[in-house]
Parts: C-alpha cells; sequence; structure tokens
C-alpha cells in the first residue's frame, strides 16, 4: 500500500504526521520517500543512516558552434525559452530546460547534442524497520519534478510506503501523491487551512485518489474546517491538539510518540482505518 | 521603486501574516501575493478585484484518433511516459514540450492551451494589491509569479508606490526562485524548529545566489529560546540582520478567524508591537 500526504498550505503538519505515524508502526516493513525535495525534514525526525548518495542529473543540450548554422530552429521549438540564438552566438540556459530533447531532434545539422546537468541529489539509507529515500534540489536549480520522480522510482510495493510531500497545489504535488492508494490530507483548523484544504481536495478529486483528514492544532481557530468536512463527507481520522510540549518536542526534531506512548495506538489506529478504506 | 519580498523556505511560519501586517503599517505600498498554488493573504487584506487577467499554463497535446496511424514514434519519443499504449496523453504528466507533434509523421497531434489561472489587480483599505491563483492540480506557477509581479510592477508605478511588498511560497524551487529574482531584499520568516533552521539554511544560500540582500525576523520565537539564539548567532556569523523576534501568541489565530491583520485586530497585543518594531527597524535599512 502506498499512503500519502497534502495540505495546500505549508507549516500544517504533514512531516509531523507522517513521521510519527512511521516510528508507531514497529511491526511494518516500511519505505519512507520524502517528496519535498525543495526542504526536505522528515529525516531529521527519523534519524535514518545515509549510506547511499545518488547524484540526479537532467540532459540539457549544448551546441557544437562549428556546426552551427544559427538557423533558430532550436530557439524556436523550445516551449520553455530555454535557447535564445543570436547571428553569432547560442546561449543555453539549462536550468530553464526540461529535457524534453526537442531542441536535438529538430536541429538540421546535428549540432546539438546532450550532456547531463546536476540538479540534486537522491539519499538512501535505513534505520529499524524504515527504509528511507529523499531527494534533495540542488540551491538554485528551479525544476524538483525531475527529482521527485527518482524519488519514486525507487518505490518498493512490497513494504507499506509513506510518501511526504511538499505543500501547493501544483505539479510536484501531482508528481508526489500520484500513484498513492490513500492520501491524508494536514490541515489546521483555521481560515488559511480551510482555504487551502479546498485546493488539496480539488487536486486529488482530479487525481482520483480517495482521502482523509488529519485535523492538527485540533483545538486553536474555528469549526469551518469541520463544517467543510462534513458537508463534503470527508471522514476525519485523527485529531491533534495544539499543546506547547507537541510544539517543543516538534522543534527539537523528537517525534511526539516517543514521550507521549498513548499517541503509538492512535497512529496504528490512523493506519488500520486508512486500510480499511482502501480496501473497500 | 523597491521589492521586498517575503520568504520562509518551510511552510507556515507566518509569512502571510507578517506580510499583512506590515502592508497594514506601512500604507504606501503595493502588496503582492505570489504564493500562487494557495494564496491566502486576500483572507486578511479583504481586497475588492477590480480587473482579472487570464492565466494560460504550457500547450496540452491532443491525439487525433482517426488521423493516428498507431506508429508509436510519439511514445518512443516522449520524455515524461505522458502517452500510454492507447495514444492517451496523461494531461498531468504532459509537459507540453510538443516533441509528439515534431515526431508524428501524420501531423495527428494538435496543441491547445488551457486557461490555468488568474491575476487580480485589487484595492484594499491599505493600498492596491495584486495576487493570482493558479487552479489547482496545474503547472507553471513560476511563469504565473513572473506575471503577477510584472502587473505589481505597473501598478506601483501608477499609483506612484515607492516599495512593493511581495508574499512568497515556501520551498526553493521554480516560484520562489521568481519571485526573488530581482528584488532588493529578502525578508525571511523563520521558526526556532530543527526544520525552520534546515531551511533557513537553503534558503538563506538561494538568497545570496540571486544577489538580494537577506533579513531574518524570528517567529514563535519562544517555542525554543535555545534554537532563536542558534539562529540570532548563524545570522550574525553570517553578516545577516536580524530584524526582531515575535512571540507566540494565539491572539495571531484569534485576527486570523476575524480575518484581520493581527496589527489592526490587536494593536496593543505584544505580537503587534513586535511587528511595529520590525516594521521600523526595516524602514531604516532599505
Amino acid at each position: 500500500m502506498i499512503i500519502s500526504v497534502a495540505s495546500g498550505k505549508g507549516g500544517t503538519g504533514k512531516t509531523l504526521v507522517l513521521t510519527n505515524l512511521a516510528l508507531s508502526l514497529e511491526d511494518k516493513e516500511i519505505q519512507f520517500l520524502d517528496c519535498d525535495v525543495e526542504e526536505p525534514n522528515a529525516f531529521l525526525f527519523i534519524k535514518p543512516q545515509i549510506d547511499n548518495v545518488m547524484e540526479v542529473e537532467m540532459p540539457v543540450p549544448e551546441v557544437n558552434e562549428e556546426l552551427c548554422t544559427h538557423c533558430k530552429k532550436c530557439a524556436e521549438f523550445c516551449e520553455f525559452s530555454a535557447i535564445l540564438v543570436s547571428p553569432k552566438k547560442v546561449q543555453i540556459f539549462p536550468e530553464l530546460c526540461h529535457s524534453c530533447g526537442g531542441c536535438v531532434l529538430v536541429c538540421p545539422v546535428h549540432a546539438m547534442k546532450e550532456r547531463p546537468f546536476r540538479i540534486g541529489s537522491l539519499k538512501t539509507g535505513k534505520i529499524g524497520n524504515v527504509d528511507f529515500v529523499y531527494g534533495e534540489l540542488e540551491v538554485s536549480k528551479p525544476l524538483a519534478v525531475p527529482i521527485i520522480r527518482e524519488v519514486k522510482r525507487k518505490t518498493n510495493k512490497d513494504k507499506l510506503v509513506i510518501i511526504d510531500s511538499p505543500p501547493g497545489a501544483s505539479d510536484p504535488v501531482i508528481a508526489s501523491v500520484s500513484g498513492s492508494d490513500f492520501t491524508i490530507l494536514v490541515t489546521e483548523p483555521t481560515p488559511f487551512g480551510l482555504h487551502d484544504l479546498k485546493i488539496a481536495v480539488d487536486v486529488l478529486e482530479q487525481l482520483k485518489i480517495p482521502f482523509g483528514v488529519v485535523v492538527n492544532r485540533a483545538n486553536i481557530g474555528d469549526r469551518r474546517v469541520y463544517d467543510f468536512c462534513k458537508e463534503k463527507n470527508i471522514p476525519i481520522l485523527l485529531e491533534i491538539p495544539f499543546d506547547r510540549k507537541i510544539a517543543e518536542l516538534y522543534s527539537k526534531a523528537v517525534p511526539f510518540i516517543k514521550v507521549f506512548e498513548m499517541w503509538k495506538d492512535k497512529f496504528r489506529k490512523l493506519y488500520e482505518d486508512i486500510e480499511r478504506i482502501v480496501e473497500k | 521603486m523597491k521589492q521586498i519580498v517575503v520568504l520562509s523556505g518551510k511552510g507556515g511560519t507566518g509569512k502571510t501574516t507578517l506580510t499583512a501586517s506590515l502592508a497594514v503599517l506601512s500604507n504606501n505600498l503595493v502588496v503582492v501575493d505570489c504564493d500562487v498554488d494557495a494564496p491566502d493573504l486576500h483572507l486578511l487584506l479583504k481586497p475588492e478585484v477590480l480587473k482579472t487577467k487570464d492565466f494560460y499554463g504550457p500547450k496540452l497535446a491532443n491525439i487525433d484518433k482517426e488521423k493516428c496511424v498507431r506508429c508509436g514514434l510519439c511514445i518512443e519519443n516522449c520524455r515524461f511516459d505522458a502517452i500510454d499504449d492507447d495514444f492517451n496523453i496523461d494531461q498531468f504528466l504532459c509537459e507540453g514540450c510538443a516533441v509528439c507533434g515534431l515526431v508524428c509523421p501524420v501531423s495527428a497531434i494538435s496543441y491547445t492551451k488551457k486557461k490555468a489561472g488568474e491575476i487580480y489587480i485589487s484595492q484594499t483599505k491599505y493600498g492596491p494589491m495584486v495576487h493570482a491563483l493558479l487552479f489547482p492540480g496545474e503547472e507553471n506557477s513560476g511563469k504565473l509569479v513572473t506575471m503577477t509581479r510584472l502587473f505589481a510592477s505597473m501598478v506601483a508605478q501608477d499609483h506612484k508606490k515607492p516599495l512593493i511588498l511581495i508574499d512568497g511560497s515556501p520551498g526553493i524551487g521554480c516560484p520562489v526562485i521568481s519571485s526573488v529574482t530581482n528584488t532588493d531584499y529578502g525578508l525571511v520568516v523563520t521558526e526556532p524548529t530543527e526544520s525552520g533552521i534546515h531551511d533557513l539554511e537553503r534558503l538563506l544560500e538561494l538568497i545570496k545566489h540571486f544577489s538580494v540582500k537577506p533579513f531574518v525576523v524570528v517567529n514563535k520565537y519562544d517555542i525554543n529560546i535555545e534554537n532563536t539564539e542558534r539562529i540570532e548567532e548563524y545570522c550574525k556569523k553570517n553578516d545577516i540582520p536580524v530584524l526582531g523576534r515575535i512571540s507566540f501568541d494565539p491572539v495571531v489565530t484569534e485576527a486570523m478567524v476575524e480575518g484581520l491583520p493581527v496589527v489592526e485586530y490587536s494593536p496593543e497585543s505584544s505580537v503587534s508591537k513586535e511587528i511595529k518594531n520590525i516594521w521600523e527597524s526595516l524602514t531604516k535599512l532599505i
């Protein structure tokens, strides 16, 4: 089974919920994939022993100026404005390139070929029953999705796969959650939480992935998140209250189930409830 | 005209809360919401939308099944695995690169552009506001951020405003890069958590890469004083001005529930006073 998380709004507690969930399921073989490659944080809580680091590269074009006739066909074809051709010079912006390979195909004199361009890294490791994989976008590189795809390529369906995702509602989120059997939407009962929960629900409905809600800091704000879930018939799977002690533990990257043992049962129940929904 | 972008790396540290309050305190700027995936600033500033501009996303391929001879060249050349064995395009995987149309021998592939979002030019009681929404599930938020900023510059010129204040998105990828390029200052809101610190360091590296001058604010500082001090020391060592600390206080959520910037909802609260001090320090430095 593949369980992912999403939230729309950042900082609602995606990583908090998933790391505590993963660490509560001690009798399961777990693979934890952190797809928040811009700002990966789950490793801080799970503390895996990283034993392999792989570079993630994308093919980007380079031009052989001796062959190039400056016909501009490549620049005209490129949808991503990654190539600029002036009468005497070709400029390539690898940061903008999506590696579609179109410029190589369209060049009439075969002056274009591709070279690898580093955009980040993929780290794998292990701790106890948890296999851990996370991607890290290199600072100043814009494209997160190719690294997310590399992380997802590591998916081992023989295990319980748990996927942490970036905030937002666009392509990096879709790349992270697509293919999941279930997505946990983590929200907080505030106007910001509700507004962005609605956006995340919209994305999951388009992707046709079953989902339920975990309300974090459940005792703050107002009731509108609950009203929305009731109206839309979205199950509320778990409520975590705001507790200064939980916030303090979080600040030290300590999963709170390690201190509040009784929460382990609640996270196990969360998993069982998800399992039941998925099997239905 | 100067531009300040409010960023955080990690989500939920308080970018929008701070941006809304700074917009109130200044009363002489154009405020911009560039968190186009999950924009929330309008929930506090309650803008009246004056003009709406459509935003179109990347091309989307369509295969004409009657013309298609099922040669498979499109599938073979698509680097995004967006075409299945029955020649259906997965709209979530298609990046609109148009390679399939280039290699199709019978011109069976055409492209459409779909409306993927909207940009709003608005008025609030605190001044002009430009904001945007990327429709859920769409691509290219970086391009929408760039366009939103373009409109913001035009609005700032029209209204003769000396400052543009941009609420950015979390992360360090495409939309953040689009919101940070060619700004003057990056106001980073962080929190004293291990996650916050990890993300702060990556974000400061990004801001430096784009030659933008950073400032740091530590929100919810009292959740972990030791970490707050660590952040302040780190900033000192790297010559980054820390404009202030903001305490953790339920009044921030109360203000949000009321749909008001906290400095307006509760001007006498310690949070509001801390934000006022931050605004004063900021105005001295820019």
